[in-house]
């Protein structure tokens, strides 16, 4: 039986010879991704936000009337709600952001989901109630400290470990990566405005998990072949180790995307959100392993002998005593 | 690498067996075969938002509770200092700035009354409950410590999780979870519930019952004011009654309260047909009723619920039979919370709903169903690729990943833990994590052949070098689930159990057990060749 092989033998494709616009460019990625998050902001589910999300289902309409429900619902006064389908053409998601002037009222948000709700129920018969979250500003607010908190410390944590196990320009490059990968999800967030809860905290944490992976792929390799080849040059011996590891890194990420498609596809509504952004993450960090971790090495002067053990006073004086030049 | 000794074997199987073997009532509970009774029965709790239910989080404020404290010390001193014999006569009481301050009116009396104060203030645990300290001879101010504070807030978030439980129990809902949170908060969860409303109607109400004297000589319009006379208070008037918008002046001291009763039930007045509550006091609270009752005939008194006015009728003959009857404009649901919330007592303090969540429980069984088949159809995908791509070492490869999902639900039923909907997301990258491993083994294997290596040595090489790419990567992944699981909340919590248990399983199965199977069939079949 011939076996599949998604990448041929023997490629070698030179990924670091235009590192430097490729970093120019991913930098520049960053730096868009940051302004879209100032400038436009991340669109808050009630996780963050605080307020009222409820789903409800129209079982007596084949599909739900989402028209006039926002004119219903925006004319109780707490804004613009906003409004969409989630899953079946009958079934909608209601979101009512917390007004900035209830945030510190603990039991402001479940008073306008009441509201929200009983207008619904008194304009439409057989209304399903699905699902509600409902959030108070103070909890909302605890959950944005913790979700940072959380990114944060597992970011540093994962660094430093790095740094320990291998060196530390190792540990700057992975943490420059999953920075890139983490921006490049926020700026995302916010230039398709989707919904930003703290199940794609979740997500980002595991596009974190993913990404390091094939870092950590990817720098064994080269530390390996750091050992091997004590006289390549630092571009050429990058390129090889990429090479070398590229077969896997396909593969993996070829895995990994058809046991995700078909969870976007036919899984549930409520982890499209989740899905859809590990699925981005996977390129992302693809690539970021490749066009970011991997040159930054060059730039903070890796080399062979990083990983030979240096000689220590004492070492030298034991050399000197035994009359040893 | 590749030695294997029979008790190696056993212990591996062993250890793959039973975790397997944990899984079987999780899976079975979702089929119609059922699990022996005698066995024990360790399953994946379904999270909420799988199951349907609701999950609601009840805050209380400390100020309430220090406030009342402060109340309760003011009755206190005034009951010690009349009772003392004799009588200390004190004046100018005021509980402003969280303190309280009163003056003795005859300075002889001022260490007779220090002493009468020392058991009130020191409490009878180990710590200082209050601040004693007398000014300008005669000024006496009891300030509360912190640790006094911090005792009076836990004791009052204990009581007010058993009034929640008793109250929830009340409803015959099945299973719920009560558990404290932090300092204030108590969670509570109720799997399978429609409405939550009624739950969240019974948990909002405080049930804090008073009967208070009407201040007859309150004028009017300072009333309306909000005004209060001295040694008045002023109380709304409760939604739905026939003064509501207005208020009442009651004597805020000489009332009594309403926690002393042996029984509430929801009825109906013959007379109006309204919808009533009737309470029967216990001894003690019947004997200050009747007190009450018989002082003051044909005076007004005001029935207070949760600080609202219910009614204030007047008091036409002593009631001295222990009981009596509640209206306000009651309907039959709602008087009947009351007379639940009555008979499991008063909340020490008032709760908040501050966060809520609740999933009907069709579309939670959607979400699983919908889960499933994309997880089967996503599994199948990689099979055919792994195979496809490996060829024996894809089979060995999906081998470990039906026994690692095995393995991971039969580890999460016995640490009993939830299984959530981001849950179903780490699964998958646990899937993925399996699959890498065996990505980096094979691929390894491949290269080591391509350099020439005789076929054992190649299989040898692959697994020794892969393995610390992927020890490194379950490592930091690791570090980052524990974090997640420390630092984070709700969902991410359910996302970093699965994730920090898929670790381990997924490095069991693909990395150990696919060595043992390899090992096997190398000496078995002594390939000269590997189509890998």
């Amino acid at each position: 039986m011939r076996l599949l092989k998604l990448v041929p033998d023997d490629t070698n494709i030179k990924f670091l010879k235009y590192r430097a616009p490729f970093y120019v460019i991913s930098i520049l990625l960053i730096a868009a991704s940051w302004a879209l998050v100032l400038t436009k902001g991340l669109n808050y589910g009630v996780d963050f936000a605080g307020g009222q999300e409820v789903r409800l289902t129209f079982s007596e309409l084949e599909e739900a009337p989402i028209p006039s429900l926002r004119e219903q619902i925006g004319g109780l006064g707490f804004g613009d709600p906003v409004i969409q389908r989630f899953g079946a053409a009958n079934q909608v998601s209601i979101r009512v952001r917390l007004p900035e002037s209830a945030e510190s009222t603990p039991g402001a948000a479940t008073a306008i989901g009441n509201q929200v709700i009983s207008t619904i129920e008194s304009s439409y018969d057989n209304v399903v109630r699905d699902g509600n979250d409902t959030v108070s500003g103070k909890v909302a607010g605890e959950f944005r400290e913790k979700a940072v908190l959380a990114l944060l410390a597992a970011m540093l944590a994962i660094s430093l470990y790095i740094w320990v196990r291998f060196e530390w320009q190792f540990g700057v490059g992975a943490l420059f990566a999953l920075v890139h990968d983490v921006s490049l999800t926020l700026g995302m967030f916010a230039l398709f405005q989707m919904e930003f809860s703290l199940q794609i905290i979740a997500a980002i944490l595991a596009i974190i998990g993913y990404s390091l992976n094939d870092t950590i792929v990817v720098y064994d390799r080269i530390r390996e072949n750091l050992k091997k080849y004590r006289n390549m040059p630092l571009p050429e011996l990058l390129d090889l180790s990429v090479n070398e590891t590229l077969a896997r890194t396909v593969m993996t990420s070829l895995t990994l995307l058809i046991a995700l498609v078909p969870l976007l596809l036919f899984g549930p509504a409520s982890l499209f959100g989740l899905v859809a952004a590990i699925i981005l993450g996977i390129f992302v960090g693809t690539y970021s392993s490749v066009y970011m971790a991997a040159p930054i090495l060059i730039w903070l002067g890796v080399n062979s002998n990083s990983f030979i053990p240096q000689e220590t006073v004492a070492d030298k004086q034991d050399r000197i005593a035994r009359g040893e030049s | 690498m590749l030695e294997f000794p029979r008790w190696k074997k056993i212990w591996l199987w062993a250890i793959t067996l039973i975790a397997i073997a944990c899984a079987l009532p999780s899976i079975l509970s979702s089929t119609s075969v059922r699990w022996p009774d005698a066995l024990p029965d360790p399953m994946v709790n379904l999270g909420l938002d799988l199951a349907g239910g609701s999950h609601i989080l009840l805050e209380a404020d400390p100020k309430q509770v220090a406030e009342q404290r402060l109340e309760n010390m003011e009755e206190s001193v005034r009951a010690v200092m009349r009772q003392a014999s004799p009588r200390i006569r004190i004046g100018d009481v005021s509980t402003g700035n969280d303190q309280l301050g009163f003056m003795v009116e005859s300075v002889a009396d001022v260490d007779r009354a220090r002493e009468l104060l020392l058991p009130l203030v020191n409490g009878n645990g180990m710590t200082r409950e209050w601040d004693l300290s007398v000014v300008d001879e005669t000024r006496f101010t009891l300030e509360p410590t912190s640790d006094g504070i911090d005792n009076a807030v836990t004791d009052a978030m204990d009581s007010a999780t058993e009034v929640v439980r008793k109250r929830i129990d009340s409803l015959g809902t099945r299973e719920p979870t009560i558990i404290r949170q932090g300092d204030t908060r108590i969670v509570v969860q109720v799997p399978g519930l429609q409405d939550p409303e009624q739950l969240k109607a019974l948990l909002g109400q405080t049930a804090k019952l008073e009967f208070k004297l009407v201040d007859q000589n309150a004028l009017p319009s300072d009333v309306d004011q909000g005004i209060a006379p001295p040694g008045s208070q002023i109380f709304p008037y409760a939604a739905g009654t026939p003064f509501e918008g207005s208020s009442l002046a009651v004597r805020r001291l000489g009332g009594i309260k309403g926690d002393q009763l042996t029984n509430a039930q929801q009825g109906v007045d013959p007379q109006t047909n309204e919808a009533v509550v009737s309470i029967t006091f216990d001894q003690q609270g019947g004997a200050k009723f009747a007190k009450l009752t018989t002082e003051n005939v044909n005076k007004p008194f005001a029935i207070i619920l949760d600080g609202k006015v219910l009614s204030a009728p007047n008091i036409n003959e002593p009631i001295l039979g222990g009981s009596a009857q509640i209206s306000g404009s009651f309907t039959t649901d709602s008087a009947n919370a009351l007379a639940i919330s009555l008979r499991s007592g008063a909340l020490p303090v008032d709760l908040t709903v501050v966060e809520e969540r609740t999933v009907g429980p069709d579309l939670g069984a959607d979400s699983i169903r919908r889960g499933m088949l994309a997880m089967g159809i996503g599994s199948l995908l990689v099979i055919v690729l792994m195979v496809a791509s490996y060829g024996r070492f894809g089979v060995y490869a999906t081998a470990a990943l039906a026994l690692n999902v095995l393995m991971l639900l039969g580890i999460m039923a016995v640490f009993n833990t939830t299984l959530t909907l981001p849950g179903i997301a780490g699964f998958v990258l646990t899937i993925g994590a399996a699959v890498d491993a065996n990505v980096l083994i094979n691929e390894r294997i491949r290269e080591e052949r391509k350099r020439g290596r005789r076929v054992v040595a190649a299989v040898e090489n692959g697994y020794k070098e892969a393995s610390r790419a992927i020890y490194d990567a379950n490592i930091t992944n690791f570090i980052a689930g524990v974090l997640l699981f420390i630092f984070g909340s709700g969902p991410i919590r359910g996302f970093a159990v699965v994730l920090i248990i898929g670790l381990f399983t997924s490095v069991f199965t693909a990395v150990v057990m696919t060595r043992m199977w390899v090992a096997g069939w190398l000496r078995r079949a002594r390939p000269q060749e590997l189509n890998v």
